[in-house]
């Protein structure tokens, strides 16, 4: 009887706490975690380096958080910032997407660069958002993917990539499939000058980022549980007519399968970065 | 062949009966001998490869092949090639540097094969690759799109010095089928994704993504044959004379800019 009680007590309390966290959710103070369905309350979440408390689920970051994270305070410069969208297939409603993602994400596009210190190492960081149009490749993220591995070349400089990509980006056609060829092709050159190439891919990484610039690391390293592929889940579910396995172009399946080096938690990534670039001086 | 929407020459693009990577290769060059294998895994039949003489000049020749009807496609994968396929073709590739031998590529693919293998062997890995190494082979490269070519699978064997387009080929980043389920939500408006995209050897002349547009007959290549391969067999050899008259430092900064400048 008086267990019965307390029980009645405790799930009065659990609903009042529910209904609390129901409210705050409301007004944006908490995430929950899709992956174990934990509620989070988001300043912790953000403390964690956006990876969930309970299950480590690394929750997908916008560029100006990860070189926050990645990069020593106060030394970020940035380059490559004048080069914006074009719509060279005058496709209609692009820019004016374009414009408000710009107001939405207070970025300009998909990939930010510049040069910084990481513990005091030197190098070119380029990182990639997948809050701007899924952080597809169109002219003006292969520009400043290309001007950043220019400058690691100029100033003699390891270039480090955080990938996070849907692949190419549709409204720009087939310049857009170009910018792999470009990309590609100036990553050729910093291998024959001899400087290190640190590609990091995050959740999810697939399509044209994956088959260029992606790829091509000395040294290729990956977020716990990230989406990396070249075609996307669905379409491979749709040519095979059949469901994919639990984990099929994870990080961990692609690690198995030999095509990245390693896979780093967040919170050991600033360090094992600077430790790579020290071993490649 | 003035008049043509871009659906209609998506459409010659495709038909099964327009001459093939095998056709052209048969016809324009002597002594072809077939290679085979990536040395690693398998020989992929989407792509086909080997050495041949061009009026008595050794090169290295690369083609995606479709098949013309359906057991041909089922062997050919319809044309779509699984990282081996891409790895045969780079491995032909630095072969022909070796010996000093130009290449020519044939792209005709509607896509590099989205299967559970090919995302196995690394497909992404194997384009990425193939892009980069092209960028910086030592001898001349002229690409000529056939046929279809889409996305990175077509891409991954058309950087060169010269890139070239039957009238009636497309060159896009996805099928306009796939475009449209994507970016309109609705497949069956593969048409008018069609026209938008600017696919077509025109357009994309105009776009600055090609150098050449070669003609074809009313009704497609195979309407007359031997008139195409005779002006394609004149295009390829006066192109390579011209880029063996480069140095070497010369051939591959021309190309870098090429691409860079897109």
């Amino acid at each position: 009887m008086i267990i019965d009680k307390v029980k009645k007590v405790n799930e009065k309390e659990e609903k009042r706490i529910k209904n609390e966290k129901a409210a705050d959710m409301m007004i944006g103070k908490w995430v929950k975690c899709d992956k174990c369905k934990e509620i989070i309350y988001k300043e912790e979440l953000h403390q964690n380096l956006s990876v969930c408390p309970n299950c480590g689920k690394h929750f997908r970051l916008s560029a100006r958080r990860r070189i926050k994270q990645i990069v020593d305070e106060g030394t970020f410069q940035e380059i490559g910032k004048e080069i914006t969208t074009n719509d060279p297939l005058h496709f209609e409603g692009y820019l004016k997407k374009i414009e408000g993602l710009k107001e939405k994400t207070k970025i300009e596009e998909a990939v930010q660069c510049g040069i910084c210190e990481i513990e005091g190492e030197r190098a070119v960081l380029a990182v990639m958002d997948g809050n701007f149009l899924m952080g597809s490749m169109g002219y003006a993220v292969g520009e400043r993917i290309t001007l950043s591995i220019e400058t690691a070349i100029q100033n003699k400089l390891p270039l480090v990539i955080f990938c996070v990509s849907g692949g190419a980006r549709m409204q720009e056609g087939i310049i857009s499939l170009m910018q792999m060829a470009k990309t590609s092709a100036a990553i050729a050159k910093l291998k024959e000058a001899g400087l290190f190439y640190l590609s990091i891919l995050t959740d999810p990484t697939t399509g044209g980022v994956t088959a260029s610039f992606a790829s091509l690391g000395d040294i290729i390293l990956a977020e716990p549980k990230a989406l990396i592929g070249f075609a996307g889940p669905r379409v491979i579910e749709q040519t095979i007519k059949q469901k994919l396995p639990e984990g099929f172009q994870s990080a961990e399946f692609l690690l198995e399968h030999g095509f990245i080096d390693k896979i780093v938690e967040r919170k050991d990534m600033k360090a094992t970065i600077a430790k790579l670039i020290r071993l490649h001086q | 062949m003035g008049n043509i929407t871009a659906w209609e020459r998506v459409e010659l693009a495709r038909q099964l009966e327009r001459p093939k990577a095998l056709d052209y290769i048969e016809h324009i060059f002597d002594e072809f001998i077939e290679l085979h294998g990536d040395r690693n895994f398998a020989d992929d039949k989407a792509i086909i490869g080997g050495i041949a003489t061009l009026e008595g000049i050794p090169v290295t020749v690369i083609g995606e092949q479709k098949g013309k009807n359906a057991k041909e496609n089922i062997e050919r994968n319809f044309g779509m090639p699984n990282p081996e396929g891409y790895r045969k073709a780079l491995r032909l590739m630095k072969q022909a540097e070796k010996f000093h031998r130009p290449i020519i590529t044939f792209i005709d693919t509607p896509g590099a094969y989205p299967g559970m293998g090919a995302e196995e062997r690394g497909q992404g890995e194997a384009i990425a690759k193939n892009i980069m190494e092209m960028s910086q082979l030592k001898v001349p490269i002229i690409c000529i799109v056939i046929g279809e070519g889409s996305s990175g699978g077509a891409l991954a064997i058309a950087v060169g010095d010269k890139i070239t387009m039957l009238e009636n080929a497309i060159y896009s980043i996805l099928s306009p089928e796939g475009f449209a389920s994507i970016l309109y939500k609705d497949a069956s408006k593969a048409k008018e994704a069609a026209q938008n995209m600017k696919i077509t050897a025109q357009d994309l002349k105009k776009l600055g993504v090609i150098d050449d547009i070669i003609k074809e007959p009313k009704g497609g290549a195979q309407e007359d044959f031997e008139k195409v391969i005779k002006d394609l067999k004149q295009y390829i050899l006066k192109n390579i004379k011209q880029l063996q008259k480069c140095t070497k430092e010369k051939l591959l900064q021309q190309r870098y800019e090429k691409f860079r400048k897109i």
